[in-house]
């Protein structure tokens, strides 16, 4: 019998897989007594060195893929090289007469609680643990639940998943990815998004109905999963699947055209880019530069912040790779859900309100100004602008702009070149940037409507929060008015405007925002022809009935039906 | 020898992450360094000793390395201290 069950949709696509559960399995010592002490001493260090050799695999491809290190690998590593571990371990087999498993979990237990500082630390634990784990492994001769230790082509289950296991996982070998927690726009959600992978997350208790090599289906476009699905059902969603395959196809034919609507206007559809390793993609994807290069990756999961010379060298890569098409990087944004283990910073009753963004770089201007050189280094190698995020008065942008001016002439001072077409805009992400909008016009090069912390901070609502997520409504009129005034206060001062963040990608606001006369948009890499396909087919002026309809709607309910009943008829293919 | 006093101020204490930081650190160094907090020493190389230690916020420390190296081990820790946040 097949089950269904209903999530959200985060990531386009369809795919039927077998299951592999995720960190559900964890593997635990029988305890035996023995007389064959040495035998056991000896599996003990065949295990510690199995799994030291693994590790130091592991750190290698971390740095590879990642370009940095890891810090739990690290910390494994480091717990290894120590002895103490082993020492523990030999202790319990040549004195108590235990078993090499037994003895690695148990002294496992008394790593935990070496001290009070590491009973309190969550990441000594998760670390312990997975080294434990990890020993266990090659003594039972049972393979780890571990993200990278997939050996078949699978469809990933599991209660959460965490950027740094999105980075680390082989992307040829995960079918689908599929979580008990998340919403359409946590962190893991983006991220997933710019994996081209079918992607479905909040469906409580997930765990319970399924088990490893299930098979599975994933409707990343839909939001639902059916497990031990019937031929029929089978047929049904290959049918689906090979449609939606036969629209990407049909939309891939537009990759080298421009970006004009049927009366003329020009967009620009930019991609968005968090890894480095998502640039091929986006070099196929038809886009027309990278509206939001995220810079976070390249401070996030090490113990040293990257210097000005690696922070060059990534930003440099991804200009000239983009052929002088613009490239947006957004300084670095941290703070709330993305915190840096390389810059400790004290903890906040309420950190959505707190320091994050400029904020932070503007109080730690250490951190801004190699960021801002390395940046104005790279200008040279394409087109280059920057962009702060979470301004919210004008004297914010000043004094970050006011940095960009000081580095830049230091730089030439030091004989170093720089491209004279930099341009320097912000984000708008707080309703304070929105009602100063005009004022801001005057100083910024362009605007980037940062759509999901604009919808957050307009309605005071978390987007993680279920219990308040009816509220986070991007197509709410109160969104919309926001985004015409943030548009108009931009053209007046013949500044161009941007959007990223998610809604952006949505198809039912497309249509609204080129018609409000939104200049570009950044989406993920695989949505930016969609978005172009569909621009073709509209006339901005033909919309502007349905938008000035939309922004007198009450709510955003009242939208949706608007642009369901209205858009098929002025769509023209 | 050289020896240094630090106050850890940072609120977790030296925990896992700074500790294997400050392992690593000290690890590039040829002379014998040490941890000493409320009475008990650990080789600082040993990411079990400094775990072992338990030291928590406000907790005065003092780090002390002996060989060829000593100064300049020293002054690397007490960069990584600062860096990590462990003590101003």
């Amino acid at each position: 019998m097949s089950q269904v069950l209903h999530g959200i949709a985060a990531g386009g696509g369809i795919t039927i897989a077998p299951v592999f559960v995720l960190g559900s399995v964890s593997l635990s010592a029988l305890h035996q007594k023995t007389n064959n002490m040495d035998h056991e001493v000896k599996r003990l260090h065949d295990s510690f060195s199995l799994s030291k050799q693994e590790l130091v695999q592991l750190d290698q491809q971390a740095a590879q893929k990642m370009g940095h290190r890891l810090q739990t690998i690290s910390t494994q590593l480091a717990i290894l090289k120590d002895n103490v571990f082993s020492q523990l371990a030999n202790q319990l087999i040549n004195e108590d007469h235990d078993n090499a498993e037994w003895a690695v979990q148990e002294a496992g237990k008394q790593l935990l609680h070496l001290s009070t500082v590491a009973i309190s630390s969550p990441f000594w634990a998760n670390t312990v643990r997975d080294l434990t784990q990890r020993l266990l492994s090659h003594l039972l001769h049972q393979p780890l639940p571990d993200i990278t230790q997939i050996d078949h082509r699978a469809i990933i289950v599991a209660n959460s998943i965490s950027p740094t296991q999105v980075v680390e996982m082989n992307r040829n070998l995960v079918a689908g990815l599929v979580t008990e927690t998340g919403g359409a726009t946590s962190h893991f959600s983006l991220l997933s998004e710019e994996l081209a992978l079918p992607v479905v997350v909040g469906i409580p208790q997930l765990l319970q109905h399924v088990h490893d090599d299930m098979v599975m289906i994933v409707d990343g476009i839909h939001g639902t999963v059916v497990l031990s699905p019937s031929p029929k059902e089978i047929d049904h969603y290959q049918e689906i699947a090979q449609k939606y395959e036969e629209s990407q196809k049909a939309v891939g034919s537009l990759r080298n055209h421009q970006t004009i609507s049927k009366d003329g206007n020009h967009y620009t559809i930019g991609a968005n880019l968090s890894l480095l390793n998502e640039l091929p993609a986006i070099q196929k994807s038809g886009a027309e530069g990278i509206g939001i290069f995220r810079t976070e990756f390249l401070f996030m999961d090490r113990t040293e912040l990257p210097t000005e010379e690696e922070q060059y060298r990534a930003y440099r890569k991804v200009v000239s790779a983009m052929h002088g098409q613009r490239v947006v990087i957004r300084t670095l944004d941290i703070g709330n859900d993305k915190l840096l283990t390389s810059l400790k910073l004290p903890d906040e009753v309420n950190p959505a309100l707190g320091m994050r963004g400029i904020r932070i770089s503007l109080a730690h201007p250490e951190l801004l100004r190699p960021q801002l050189r390395a940046i104005l280094r790279a200008s040279t190698a394409g087109r280059v602008a920057i962009m702060f995020p979470m301004i919210s008065e004008v004297e914010e942008f000043n004094r970050a702009r006011a940095l960009v001016d000081e580095e830049a002439q230091k730089l030439e001072a030091e004989g170093i070149k720089i491209a004279d077409n930099i341009e320097v805009g912000m984000m708008v992400e707080t309703p304070a940037a929105v009602m100063m909008a005009d004022q801001l016009a005057k100083y910024a090069d362009f605007f980037s409507i940062g759509s999901n912390d604009l919808i957050q901070y307009l309605f005071a609502a978390d987007r993680n929060n279920e219990k308040v997520a009816y509220l986070y409504q991007a197509l709410h009129p109160a969104m919309l008015r926001t985004i015409r005034r943030v548009i108009d206060c931009g053209h007046a001062e013949g500044k161009w405007v941007s959007m990223c963040g998610e809604m952006a990608a949505l198809p039912a606001a497309q249509p609204l925002l080129m018609a409000m006369g939104l200049d570009a948009f950044s989406v993920p890499g695989k949505r930016v022809l969609p978005l172009r396909q569909l621009v073709h087919g509209l006339s901005a002026r033909k919309l502007q009935p349905l938008v000035h309809q939309a922004l007198d709607a009450a709510n955003a309910n009242a939208v949706h039906k608007l642009v369901q009943a209205q858009l098929p008829q002025l769509y023209e293919n | 020898m050289e020896k240094r006093d630090f106050t850890v101020t940072a609120e977790t204490g030296i925990h896992a992450r700074p500790a294997t930081i400050l392992v690593q650190t000290a690890s590039k160094f040829t002379s014998d360094i040490t941890l000493s907090y409320n009475g008990k020493s650990v080789n600082l190389k040993s990411i079990m000793g400094v775990m072992s230690l338990g030291v928590g916020q406000n907790a005065d420390v003092t780090i002390s390395a002996e060989g060829d190296d000593e100064k300049d081990a020293i002054a690397a820790i007490e960069e990584t201290m600062k860096k990590e946040g462990l003590s101003d």
